[in-house]
C-alpha cells in the first residue's frame, strides 16, 4: 500500500476530527452549572408526611410520595416522553402529562403511551429524621419495585 | 431589447460583480415566471433582510436567562421601530422556511436534480437544513414560555437516538435541561456559525447553478436567447419589490408572538414544537420513539439525499413531473396519502390502542412495528397497483414515493398545528 503525502495529511485530519467529535460527545464541554444547586434538597421532617399522600416540591422539581407502608419515593416531575412537567391526577393518584397525554400510575409507571418508561426517581437519604433528596442526578428505571422505597 | 443608451455607461465594479451572478444572455424559457416562480431569488433576498434585521436586533439583545426576556420587552416597548424590526425578522424567517420548502419541491418536480445538478441538490438540502437550524436556534432567544418548551420538546427527541442521544442532547443544550448554557449555545449558533455557513454554502450553491448551465430546461431544437439585462433583471426587481413591500405592510400589523417569561416549573398546555417540526411531534404521538425519532427520520434523510443517484431509466430533465403519467401519479398519490394519513391518525387516536391491547409484548412492537406496518403496507400496495396496471417506470414510482412522504408530513403538521388542543387531544 502506498501512502503519499496527501493521503497522510488527509488521514491525520480525519483522525483529529474523530477524536474531537468523541471528546465533544463525552461531556468534555463542561460549562458552569447555572441551574441546579450543589446541595441535597431538604424536604423536611419525615414524620410530618402523612401516609398515602403525595407532596409536590416544585422548586426541587419532584413529587414526594409516601406510601401505605411508610416508604418514601421521590419522582421527577419531568415526563419521560418529551420532558414536559407532569401534573398530579387527584382522581387516580397518578400523574398526567399535559403535552402529549401520557399517563402514569402512583408508582410513576406508564399507564398509557406515548411515554415509554416510568418517571425517573431521585435517591433519598434520611438523616436525623430529615429527608434529603439528591436532585442532581435523576435515576432511570424500567419498572417500579420495592427496593426503590426509602424508610424512615 | 438591448438598451442602447445604457451601453455607453461603464458599470462600477460592484455592479459588474452583481451582474456576473447571471450570464449575459439566457434562454427565454428560463425566465418565464412559472419555470422557477422566482423562489431561489426570493430566498436570497430573505437572507439579506434577515441578516440586516438580525444584526440590528443584536444591538439590544442580551443572551442571559436574567435579561433575555426583558431585552425583548425593551425592543418592543422602548425602541423606535423595535417591534417593527422584530416582526420583520420573525416574518421573513417564517417565510424563508415556507419558501425553501417550495423551492425544494419546485426543483424536484421539474426534474432539475440529475447529472450535473445532482451535487447541487445535496448543497440545497444542506441549506434547507440550515434554514431549519437557524429558525430553531432563533426560537429559543426570546426566552418566553413558547420558546422554552418548544426547545425542551425537541432536544428531548434527540435523547431517543440510541448510544449517542444523551451526549448529543447534552452537547446541544450544554446542560441536562434547557438553561443559560443552552441560551448561549443557541445564540452563538444563531448569530455566528449558521450565518457564516450560509454564506459559504450559498456561494457554492449559486456557482453550481451557473456551472450546470442555469435553470434546467427540457431539450428543444430551437433556442431563443435574450439579454439578461433588462429581461431577467426587471423581473427580479419586480418580485423583490413585491416581497419587500408585502413584508413591510404585514410587519406593521402582525405582532411577533411573545408569551410570559419562561418558567421551567410549568408546562403550558399544550406544549408544541416549532410549527415546522410539528409533523415530527405528531409522528411521536403515534409511534415508538425508536421509529419516530430514529428509523424514519434517518431513512427519509437517506432517501432525499439519494434521490438524484437512484438508477432511473427514463429521466426527462427539466420536464415537469417527468411525463404525463408522472403528473397524474404525483397528484393522485399525494392526495391519497394526505387523506390516508388523516384517517389513520384519527383511528389511531380513537379506536386503536395497541399499547393497551398488547401490553404483554415490548412497546417497540406494539406501538412501533404495528402502526408502522399499518402505514407502509397499504401504501406499498398502492404503488404496486401503479406498477402492475399502468407500467409505471421507476422514475414515476420514486416520484410517487416522494409525494407520499411530503404529503404525509404536511398532513401531520397541519393536524398538529390546527386540530390539536389541550393535552394534544384532537378537537373534533
Amino acid at each position: 500500500m502506498k501512502l503519499n503525502r496527501r493521503k497522510f495529511i488527509k488521514r491525520i485530519l480525519i483522525v483529529a476530527a474523530s477524536i474531537e467529535a468523541v471528546f465533544l460527545l463525552k461531556d468534555s464541554v463542561s460549562k458552569i452549572d447555572t441551574f441546579s444547586s450543589k446541595e441535597l434538597f431538604n424536604a423536611g421532617k419525615a414524620d410530618s408526611f402523612e401516609k398515602n399522600k403525595l407532596y409536590p416540591f416544585s422548586t426541587g422539581q419532584f413529587f414526594l410520595k409516601r406510601f401505605e407502608d411508610g416508604g418514601f419515593l421521590a419522582m421527577s416531575v419531568k415526563c419521560t416522553h418529551l420532558g414536559c412537567v407532569v401534573n398530579a391526577n387527584s382522581k387516580t393518584g397518578g400523574f398526567n402529562c399535559p403535552c402529549h397525554a401520557s399517563q402514569f400510575n402512583k408508582f410513576g409507571e406508564v399507564l398509557s403511551a406515548p411515554a415509554t418508561r416510568p418517571l425517573d426517581i431521585f435517591p433519598i437519604r434520611i438523616e436525623n429524621g430529615e429527608i434529603l433528596v439528591d436532585t442532581r442526578k435523576p435515576v432511570k428505571r424500567s419498572s417500579y419495585n420495592k427496593s426503590q422505597l426509602t424508610y424512615a | 431589447m438591448a438598451n442602447k443608451e445604457s451601453d455607453q455607461r461603464i458599470p462600477s465594479s460592484l455592479e459588474k460583480f452583481i451582474l456576473h451572478l447571471h450570464p449575459n444572455r439566457i434562454d427565454s424559457r428560463a425566465i418565464k415566471f412559472n419555470r422557477t416562480f422566482g423562489l431561489g431569488g426570493i430566498l436570497a433576498l430573505l437572507f439579506v433582510i434577515i441578516s440586516l434585521t438580525g444584526l440590528t436586533l443584536r444591538f439590544s439583545y442580551i443572551p442571559t436567562v436574567e435579561h433575555a426576556y426583558d431585552s425583548i420587552i425593551g425592543i418592543r416597548d422602548n425602541t423606535i421601530l423595535g417591534q417593527f424590526i422584530r416582526n420583520l425578522h420573525h416574518l421573513s424567517a417564517k417565510l424563508m422556511v415556507l419558501v425553501s420548502f417550495l423551492h425544494l419541491i419546485r426543483v424536484y418536480y421539474s426534474q432539475s436534480i440529475f447529472q450535473k445538478r445532482a451535487e447541487n441538490w445535496t448543497y440545497g438540502l444542506l441549506l434547507f437544513f440550515l434554514v431549519l437550524a437557524s429558525s430553531f436556534t432563533g426560537y429559543l432567544l426570546p426566552w418566553d414560555q413558547l420558546a422554552y418548551w418548544a426547545v425542551t420538546v425537541i432536544t428531548q427527541i434527540v435523547e431517543y437516538i440510541p448510544l449517542v442521544g444523551d451526549s448529543l442532547a447534552y452537547l446541544l443544550r450544554g446542560s441536562d435541561t434547557v438553561d443559560g448554557n443552552t441560551l448561549i449555545n443557541f445564540y452563538t449558533l444563531h448569530t455566528g456559525i449558521i450565518p457564516l455557513l450560509f454564506v459559504v454554502l450559498m456561494s457554492v450553491h449559486f456557482w453550481l447553478v451557473r456551472k450546470a448551465g442555469g435553470v434546467a430546461l427540457p431539450k428543444t431544437e430551437e433556442k431563443e436567447k435574450v439579454d439578461v439585462i433588462p429581461n431577467l433583471l426587471w423581473k427580479e426587481i419586480m418580485v423583490a419589490s413585491i416581497v419587500i413591500g408585502g413584508l413591510f405592510i404585514v410587519s406593521v400589523f402582525y405582532e411577533a408572538p411573545l408569551l410570559d417569561q419562561a418558567n421551567p416549573l410549568k408546562s403550558p398546555n399544550p406544549s408544541k414544537a416549532p410549527w415546522y417540526f410539528l409533523g415530527a411531534q405528531e409522528l411521536l404521538l403515534h409511534l415508538h420513539p425508536f421509529f419516530g425519532a430514529v428509523i424514519i427520520p434517518l431513512s427519509a434523510a437517506l432517501f432525499f439525499f439519494g434521490l438524484p443517484y437512484f438508477r432511473y431509466k427514463n429521466v426527462n430533465v427539466g420536464v415537469w413531473f417527468n411525463s404525463s403519467l408522472g403528473k397524474k401519479m404525483s397528484i393522485q398519490s399525494s392526495s391519497i396519502s394526505f387523506v390516508f394519513t388523516f384517517i389513520l391518525i384519527y383511528i389511531l387516536d380513537h379506536f386503536l390502542h395497541f399499547d393497551i391491547w398488547f401490553s404483554g409484548v415490548p412497546s417497540v412492537i406494539s406501538t412501533g412495528v404495528i402502526p408502522f406496518l399499518l402505514y407502509t403496507l397499504p401504501l406499498a400496495g398502492y404503488l404496486l397497483f401503479w406498477y402492475k396496471n399502468h407500467k409505471a417506470n421507476n422514475t414515476e414510482i420514486i416520484m410517487a414515493c416522494t409525494s407520499i412522504l411530503l404529503s404525509s408530513y404536511v398532513c401531520m403538521l397541519l393536524i398538529s398545528l390546527l386540530l390539536r388542543g389541550e393535552g394534544m387531544q384532537l378537537i373534533f
